[in-house]
């Protein structure tokens, strides 16, 4: 059976601004997705580690050394808006 | 014939024979762009100055004895999720409209390195997310066999770019098949090597676990030849193999003598087209009655391959697109706070298939759900890697169709999106084992489509790989050419 998710919870976790007829069809999409997706569950995995890397590679170590990195004005050039050396973006909270 | 449609190895001595130079060979390559491009739409941008400008170099240099090597003056295509310095690169995607990437990919700039010279960027599923290159913002690519049908994806632009000769090799990126499954359907060879063999720096990140870049090519040779000039351990990609690179010619031309060769059970039956799985018989066959022993191998866990890496693909790719919000780079639509602007400017910049699997992947991830999808997926993951282990100790390579079918018809999939991830049944599983597999041409179907022979071997074991791969080759001697390459 489709599994029934909560679309408009996961749509807001994921930033995306979607209206009602996207997310109906989403939902319906996603469900016969999941239900394939949901045979994982079928096999038992009892004190089976989950893969990380897969050539079982753990952490990569380097010498913490000072580097350049692009420059700045470079990075900003392909910014939508940037001012004074900083991004610029529309007001985090809504005014009063 | 035209210099356009020589493999890397045979321009190669063409240039040091001085039976042409580079300006040549890429005004050929440009000029077969120019006459299939607008059928085809291999290409999302072609830098015909940059190319002119580096073939040029490329004479100057051997004319004055600077030899870069095999990849001197080889036109090569680059998928567009490859960063390039200064030309854009979109991911096929409108979010990325008219970005230009300050820097080169590892690979990229060690191809530039080497002397290839790049002709442009090639279509793509966006952000590699499909099986067809028909998810695409920019519209599909065709398949150069047969226009009507797709390429397969998602490196359906650098596939259809080589099969029509308007580059003589490719990069794709591999993170499910997308490197061997449009090879296959464009009858080429395409590989993606052991996880971690290529820099994965500067490559547009999808399922960053996957991911692998790789070479499509017309031979095994020159597969082997770009794979040189681009794998080793980058310290910008701290996923990269550090240990000492295999030498990948080390065991070619030893045949299949005694060599044991497993036939994946769980990879043949329903959904199988017969002229597929006939023409794979046929290719064992022939390695049996070159002394190979074949056998008949199970790995009962690639049954559910799929549903695993539908869970975990999409949840690193929901992580790593996080970072496409109007901040930084690419579109932004307005909105009257930070929220609203990022929330608009994803929906809309995104696609369809894109938005699916972020939902997808932010689901398996979120409370609730997470050890029952993801967790539970990533040990399944392992569970795959012992079946592949168990295999090998019986086996040396294993073999199967590199796709069910061969190249669909353009739209045939698109209102499905459960068949179309089914196009990667064969070719997942390497993928979460982190294991290279190679696609080789074996025939061509009735209606002349070609076919692809995939061959998997373990970690790091290149070396038999193409070993396999040549050997496979050479039985088939696949020589065949689509019509649109043909005078």
């Amino acid at each position: 059976m489709p599994i029934d998710i909560d679309i408009s919870h996961v749509a807001r976790l994921a930033r995306l601004a979607l209206d009602d007829e996207q997310l109906e069809r989403y939902r319906r999409q996603l469900g016969v997705i999941l239900e394939h997706a949901a045979r994982v569950q079928a096999l038992d995995t009892e004190g089976v580690e989950p893969t990380g890397h897969p050539l079982g590679f753990t952490n990569a170590f380097r010498d913490d050394q000072v580097r350049p990195s692009l420059e700045r004005d470079v990075v900003l050039a392909e910014a939508p808006d940037h001012r004074d050396g900083y991004f610029v973006v529309p007001p985090a909270l809504e005014g009063p | 014939m035209s210099l356009a449609d020589l493999t890397i190895a045979e321009a190669a001595k063409g240039l040091r024979r001085g039976a042409f130079g580079a300006r040549e060979l890429i005004d050929a390559v440009l000029e077969r762009a120019a006459k299939t491009e607008a059928e085809l739409h291999a290409y999302l941008t072609i830098d015909h100055e940059g190319a002119r400008e580096a073939a040029a170099r490329a004479d100057e240099e051997l004319a004055s004895g600077v030899d870069r090597g095999p990849l001197h003056g080889i036109p090569v295509a680059l998928k567009d999720n490859l960063c390039t310095e200064g030309l854009e690169t979109t991911c096929a995607s409108q979010i990325l409209a008219g970005y230009h990437p300050p820097y080169d990919a590892t690979a990229v700039r060690k191809l530039r390195e080497a002397g290839a010279i790049p002709v442009g960027k090639t279509n793509l599923d966006e952000f590699a997310m499909g099986s067809s290159t028909e998810n695409s913002a920019y519209g599909p690519t065709r398949n150069p066999w047969d226009t009507d049908r797709v390429p397969g994806g998602s490196s359906g632009g650098s596939a259809a770019a080589v099969a029509a000769g308007s580059a003589l090799g490719a990069l794709g990126s591999d993170t499910g098949g997308s490197i061997r499954q449009p090879a296959a359907l464009c009858g080429l060879v395409g590989m993606k090597p052991t996880y971690g063999l290529v820099s994965r720096y500067g490559l547009v990140a999808f399922a960053s676990s996957l991911d692998q870049i790789g070479p499509i090519t017309r031979t095994v040779e020159d597969a082997i030849l770009l794979l040189e000039a681009i794998a080793g351990h980058d310290p910008a990609d701290a996923t990269s193999w550090a240990g000492e690179l295999p030498d990948f010619r080390s065991e070619l031309g030893r045949g299949v003598e005694g060599l044991r060769i497993g036939i994946v059970e769980e990879l043949s039956g329903d959904g199988y087209e017969p002229a597929v799985l006939a023409a794979v018989d046929a290719m064992v066959s022939s390695l049996e009655a070159e002394g190979a022993r074949v056998q008949e191998v199970s790995l009962p866990t690639f049954d559910v391959a799929l549903s695993a890496y539908y869970l975990i693909a999409p949840a690193e790719a929901s992580a790593n697109l996080a970072r496409f919000d109007g901040v930084r780079y690419g579109l932004r639509v307005p909105g009257a706070t930070t929220e609203e602007m990022m929330a608009r400017t994803r929906a809309e910049g995104f696609g369809p298939e894109v938005i699916r699997r972020i939902l997808l992947g932010t689901y398996a991830l979120s409370a609730g759900y997470y050890d029952a999808f993801y967790g539970q997926a990533h040990r399944v993951r392992t569970l795959i890697t012992r079946d592949f282990a168990r295999a090998y100790e019986q086996v040396d390579v294993l073999v199967s169709p590199t796709s069910p079918t061969v190249a669909f018809p353009v739209g045939a999939r698109t209102e499905d999106p459960l068949a179309m991830y089914l196009s990667d049944i064969c070719t997942i599983p390497s993928n979460l084992a982190g294991h290279p597999a190679i696609s080789i041409p074996i025939g061509l179907d009735p209606a002349g489509l070609p076919i692809g022979f995939q061959v998997m071997a373990p970690a790091l074991s290149e070396p038999l790989l193409f070993r396999v791969a040549a050997e496979v080759e050479r039985l088939a001697s696949f020589d065949a050419r689509p019509e649109v390459v043909t005078p």
